[in-house]
């Protein structure tokens, strides 16, 4: 009883959720023994979700003849720099550098621009046929990419779109449009009315208020959002693989699976080159990991 | 939520030019629809239009086309030339549907499917309620790995588990040679089908079990420590507590989570294309890829078409409940 009470007592003086960052709730003597065997467990998940990303960057530094060996250590005895030599060298790396850059730069702002006005109109305006779009942008995401590629192929043959930078930044472009709106709406509900209300009120236009109050608030949620179609749009295989049948338009995905060949593969310089592409979307994934998800959630709060 | 006094004032001053004829007649004579903003007359639609426009180019034409090709025989010709293939009614469907090969091809997908589902949410759901119990340093641990895995592309990710089942020098054939008896060298893990479906599983979940994990526990956190507390004093065992108190917070999450990844682990295809070197086997045709090898292996667009029309309508009812799931929590608002 009076355990109870103590209990009820200490989180009505500080109450956290179940699982506060500082780990506060941990340390209570009744729970300190099976955390040793939690902890045990979660080491194991550490080591099998860390495991593929350890063997390849271990890989990508590791002497090529050590590659083709069958005594591969978990720490290579020595490191090079030569399978990243090899995959820099190789065809074609300079030129897929090139289109990857030109087309995520140019879709992430093309995205952004065109994302930013539809969640603005969803996220501040009860217009007439605003659920249907909402319901529109859910069911869009979840067709079958497959579905659409045959007559997108087709079209953009149609329209001499093969082996050309717009075809690839149109698709790329509206691909991210339902997701980046989704984020982006999340943000914009979150920033209250009353802030451009105010600036109404002390003479803006509506636009006004947007441009002065909200597009200066939404920085982080547009940073978080953009990096969402960066990432995307940099890993994207399919459509490239398909569309950019030139080896001088390859993008950088398409170029890493190029490594592959009928006479097999050179691993050392295949996992240097996954580093390579993986290394950049993976920073920018960490940093916006956490505001993702809250812009993700952030809608399911306020209506 | 917003303040009534600033709700009041009337919407005309802001857009001259624009009159709101929705409004007129109603009983909210203003526009405004209580502490969710007003209609904004035509601005909305301005805003939204390009947006919607891109959409219908490139969502809705080509599914609108996808239905129109599977009614017709689209063949490699009719690439360059612009004439209308023949209309040919139902005859790719018939075809498609009476060749065993197919359905060969949708079992294959289901299995696959609820394997990779399965394993992704239930081990989601574990490392989710032992992250929980895990002290501060080893739950950051395990956070950092699971978002590690979460960013790698699809194509690095595939790239990594090929070589680490490569026939020659992979680890995996390595490792399983180190057991006393046991010889995998030069195995070929993509000689038996099952063999070469495992490896290509353990791609997608490894892939996919960040999201769950992170997303599910995201929900426990949400589970009042309370409710857990009172339950354990009245004497329920850790399965009834997690049965009668935790499981009832989390399932609408848990629903969404496990609805997305039947519909995503149903749709897998670049895992498996970029496995078996964009060459794909017959063998390791699941419906994405049997739709793909039939319109660009075999030129036939029309058939790919319909292969991908089917999958479409056997996800519809998958979809459609995901949405209800959406709008029952307030999101679709």
């Amino acid at each position: 009883m009076s355990n109870a009470i103590t209990t009820i007592f200490r989180r009505g003086a500080h109450s956290t959720p179940a699982s506060t960052p500082d780990g506060r709730q941990r340390l209570r003597a009744d729970r300190k023994r099976p955390t040793r065997w939690y902890n045990l467990a979660g080491l194991m998940v550490f080591v099998l979700m860390a495991f593929p990303v350890y063997w390849m960057l271990v890989s990508a530094f590791r002497p090529g003849r050590e590659i083709r060996s069958y005594d591969q250590t978990l720490w290579p005895s020595s490191f090079t720099l030569e399978g990243f030599q090899a995959a820099i060298g190789s065809n074609f790396f300079w030129t897929s550098v090139r289109t990857s850059l030109i087309v995520t730069s140019v879709t992430v702002a093309a995205a952004m621009v065109l994302a930013l006005l539809t969640a603005f109109a969803i996220g501040r305006f009860r217009f007439y046929g605003r659920r249907p779009l909402l319901i529109i942008l859910v069911l869009v995401q979840l067709l079958p990419p497959l579905s659409m590629l045959i007559p997108l192929y087709l079209q953009i043959n149609r329209m001499g779109g093969l082996n050309q930078y717009w075809s690839l930044i149109v698709v790329y472009t509206v691909s991210a449009l339902p997701f980046t709106v989704w984020m982006l709406r999340g943000f914009i509900i979150n920033i209250p009315r009353e802030l451009e209300e105010s600036a109404m009120v002390d003479g803006c236009t509506r636009m006004g208020a947007f441009w002065r109050v909200v597009f200066p608030l939404i920085g982080p949620g547009l940073a978080a959002t953009s990096v969402f179609a960066l990432v995307n749009t940099w890993n994207e295989y399919l459509l490239a693989y398909v569309i950019m049948q030139d080896n001088e338009r390859w993008t950088l995905p398409v170029w890493v699976m190029s490594m592959t060949t009928q006479r097999g593969t050179n691993f050392g310089s295949l996992m240097a080159a996954s580093v390579l592409i993986a290394l950049p979307v993976v920073i920018f994934f960490m940093i916006v990991q956490k505001k993702m998800a809250a812009g993700l959630t952030s809608g399911a709060v306020k209506g | 939520m917003s303040a009534p006094t600033l709700d009041r004032r009337p919407t005309a001053g802001e857009e001259p030019g624009a009159p709101e004829p929705a409004a007129t007649g109603s009983g909210n004579p203003l526009g405004w629809k209580r502490g969710t903003g007003h209609r904004g007359g035509k601005l909305p639609y301005l805003l939204v239009l390009p947006g919607m426009l891109a959409i219908a180019a490139v969502y809705f034409y080509p599914l609108y086309r996808t239905v129109v090709m599977s009614f017709q025989d689209y063949r490699r010709r009719h690439l360059w030339s612009g004439d209308t293939p023949d209309w040919v009614g139902f005859e790719q469907f018939t075809n498609v549907l009476s060749d065993a090969h197919f359905w060969g091809v949708a079992a294959k997908t289901v299995i696959f499917m609820v394997v990779c589902v399965t394993v992704t949410i239930g081990g989601g759901l574990l490392i989710a309620l032992m992250m929980q119990r895990m002290s501060l340093v080893v739950r950051l641990m395990v956070t950092a790995a699971l978002v590690t895995a979460w960013a790698m592309p699809i194509v690095v990710a595939t790239s990594i588990f090929r070589w680490l089942s490569d026939s020659e020098y992979g680890l995996i054939n390595i490792l399983l040679s180190k057991i006393p008896g046991v010889d995998f060298r030069g195995h070929n893990w993509f000689i038996e089908t099952w063999q070469g479906f495992s490896i290509v599983a353990l791609v997608v979940i490894w892939g996919a079990i960040p999201f769950v994990a992170v997303t599910l526990y995201a929900a426990l956190t949400q589970v009042p420590r309370e409710l857990e507390e009172a339950a354990r004093l009245d004497g329920a065992s850790a399965l009834q507590v997690f049965g009668n108190v935790v499981f009832p917070v989390i399932k609408p999450v848990f629903t969404l989570v496990t609805t997305l990844s039947v519909i995503w682990d149903f749709n897998v295809f670049l895992q498996i294309f970029l496995m078996r070197g964009n060459n794909v086997e017959p063998q390791y045709e699941l419906l994405g890829i049997y739709s793909y090898n039939l319109a660009f292996q075999s030129q036939s667009f029309s058939q790919g078409t319909a292969v991908a029309l089917i999958t479409v309508l056997l996800l519809a009812g998958v979809a459609v409940y995901y949405l209800r799931q959406m709008m029952k929590r307030g999101e679709v608002e």
